[in-house]
């Protein structure tokens, strides 16, 4: 199942590496930006189910490694879909499928003042709407405070919500968004990305939104496999074709 | 195994069928119960009704009771439960049918489950018993051989960094004995682990055969 692939003159090698697995390497060669590996005096042990890439370059060789499965945890700066699950005074608690709750302060996602007094909280977001927002702060010690002041954020009011593995939402998006645009242009959809792992899908009709959920859902079951991105472009077309969309290739 | 659970793991020891599930980490539910610099960990073991001959009563026994403390106290060491805090993680562990050995089968199994929940831990944890029968040490006593035996002792280790995380010695062995029953041991779960490890990497060499 090793095949290159990627960008310049590099082979890589891919395997799954397990908890306990000791990569021996020094420190510097291995990248792991997802905190995989516990570094412990001179050994650097795996410490979830992830996928290991070798990568042969130059003098040496490079570890990279990506979780496989994972609850999300929430990081400042995220972007993720949210649903309002409590209300209090002025803020809502937003589930956000971590292990810990979101807050959305009134004046944050209006960008005003707010008293409770004068007007009520629900008037603007109630119990199981969604939302998308930022994380504005977090460190583990208090729950994440989520703010909408930004570019597109805020209250969701059409499409169609999907839930996947939280460590697949790399996979989704792409190297350079080139499987999320490539997903985008092909279904006539428009995508949000969570990375919490939700998923807004903005369709025209009801058969290209159904297409875009099984490739997504796909994405998310073959994700370690190499040569995803032509995979699913096949699997489109397929299902175009299929469903009379299209008559031949290539649109 | 399961779909609802985040990992989920199914072990046979001979007629010994254990299946574990694991939740988390998720939200503390008594709040007062959360800690503030890592996970609680909270384990559950249960013996089904008719995983014996005669059935046993649903009820939790001071027996299920202390094996709960005992499975997740031999877990406790692998997991980085300081990596979330103020959350729990429910291992949940469900004996089918007991034919001795079932504490030792629940730990592999729950260790399994714990890492294909994606939750971080140092090295799995696998499990096995050792037994004196009629002088003689054997290894993975089942209820017979626990029953009529002279000694039980099950232990579970991490092997990947040799160490120990649960050692129980039911019965009388000498030092000698007891030396020789450790070796013999550590040689049994070296073997569980290589198929723990097997059987995780086959869960996605599976869905990578599909494909092709």
């Amino acid at each position: 199942m090793a095949k290159s692939e990627g960008s310049t003159q590099t082979i890589t090698k891919r395997s799954i590496a397990l908890p306990g697995d000791i990569i021996q390497a020094p420190p510097d060669n291995i990248i792991d930006v997802h905190n995989c590996v516990l570094k412990e005096k001179d050994l650097n042990i795996v410490t979830v189910v992830s996928l290991l890439d070798i990568e042969e370059v130059g003098e040496g060789s490079r570890y990279k490694l990506i979780p496989l499965k994972g609850r999300y945890i929430p990081k400042e700066g995220d972007v993720v879909v949210g649903i309002v699950k409590d209300v209090t005074l002025s803020s809502w608690i937003v589930d956000i499928n971590a292990p810990y709750d979101g807050v959305l302060n009134a004046s944050d996602y209006l960008g005003r003042p707010f008293s409770p007094t004068t007007e009520n909280i629900r008037k603007y977001l109630d119990i199981g709407d969604v939302i998308v927002a930022k994380i504005a702060q977090f460190d583990r010690t208090r729950n994440p405070v989520l703010t909408t002041q930004d570019k597109d954020l805020g209250k969701v009011v059409e499409g169609s919500l999907i839930e996947i593995e939280p460590s697949k939402v790399a996979r989704v998006i792409g190297k350079r968004h080139s499987m999320i645009s490539m997903l985008e242009e092909m279904t006539q959809c428009k995508i949000i990305v969570g990375n919490n792992g939700r998923i807004i899908l903005k369709c025209n009709d009801t058969e290209h939104e159904y297409i875009a959920v099984l490739a997504i859902k796909k994405i998310e079951r073959e994700s370690h496999m190499p040569g995803l991105t032509e995979r699913i472009r096949s699997f489109i077309i397929e299902e175009k074709i299929k469903r009379g969309l299209i008559k031949h290739e290539g649109e | 195994m399961l779909k609802n659970a985040d990992g989920s793991a199914y072990v046979e020891f001979g007629n010994t069928k254990v299946i574990a599930a694991v939740y988390g980490p998720r939200e503390v539910v008594p709040r007062h119960e959360e800690l503030t610099d890592r996970a609680i960990i909270r384990c559950r073991y249960r013996m089904l009704s008719f995983s014996t001959s005669d059935r046993k009563s649903p009820a939790p026994s001071r027996r299920e009771i202390e094996l709960s403390k005992v499975i997740r106290e031999a877990l406790e060491p692998a997991i980085l439960s300081h990596y979330y805090p103020r959350t729990a993680i429910d291992v949940f562990v469900e004996v089918l049918n007991a034919d001795g050995g079932t504490r030792t089968a629940g730990i592999t199994a729950a260790a399994l489950a714990v890492a294909d929940a994606g939750i971080p831990m140092v090295d799995l944890v696998a499990a096995v018993a050792v037994g004196k029968i009629d002088g003689v040490l054997v290894l993975d006593v089942n209820e017979l051989e626990d029953m009529f035996g002279e000694a039980d002792m099950p232990l579970a280790a991490m092997p990947g960094l040799n160490k120990i995380t649960m050692l129980q010695l039911n019965g009388v062995l000498t030092p000698q004995e007891f030396k020789q029953a450790l070796t013999l041991a550590m040689k049994g779960i070296k073997q569980i682990y290589e198929l723990q490890k097997e059987a995780l990497r086959r869960t996605y060499v599976e869905i990578g055969e599909q494909i092709v």
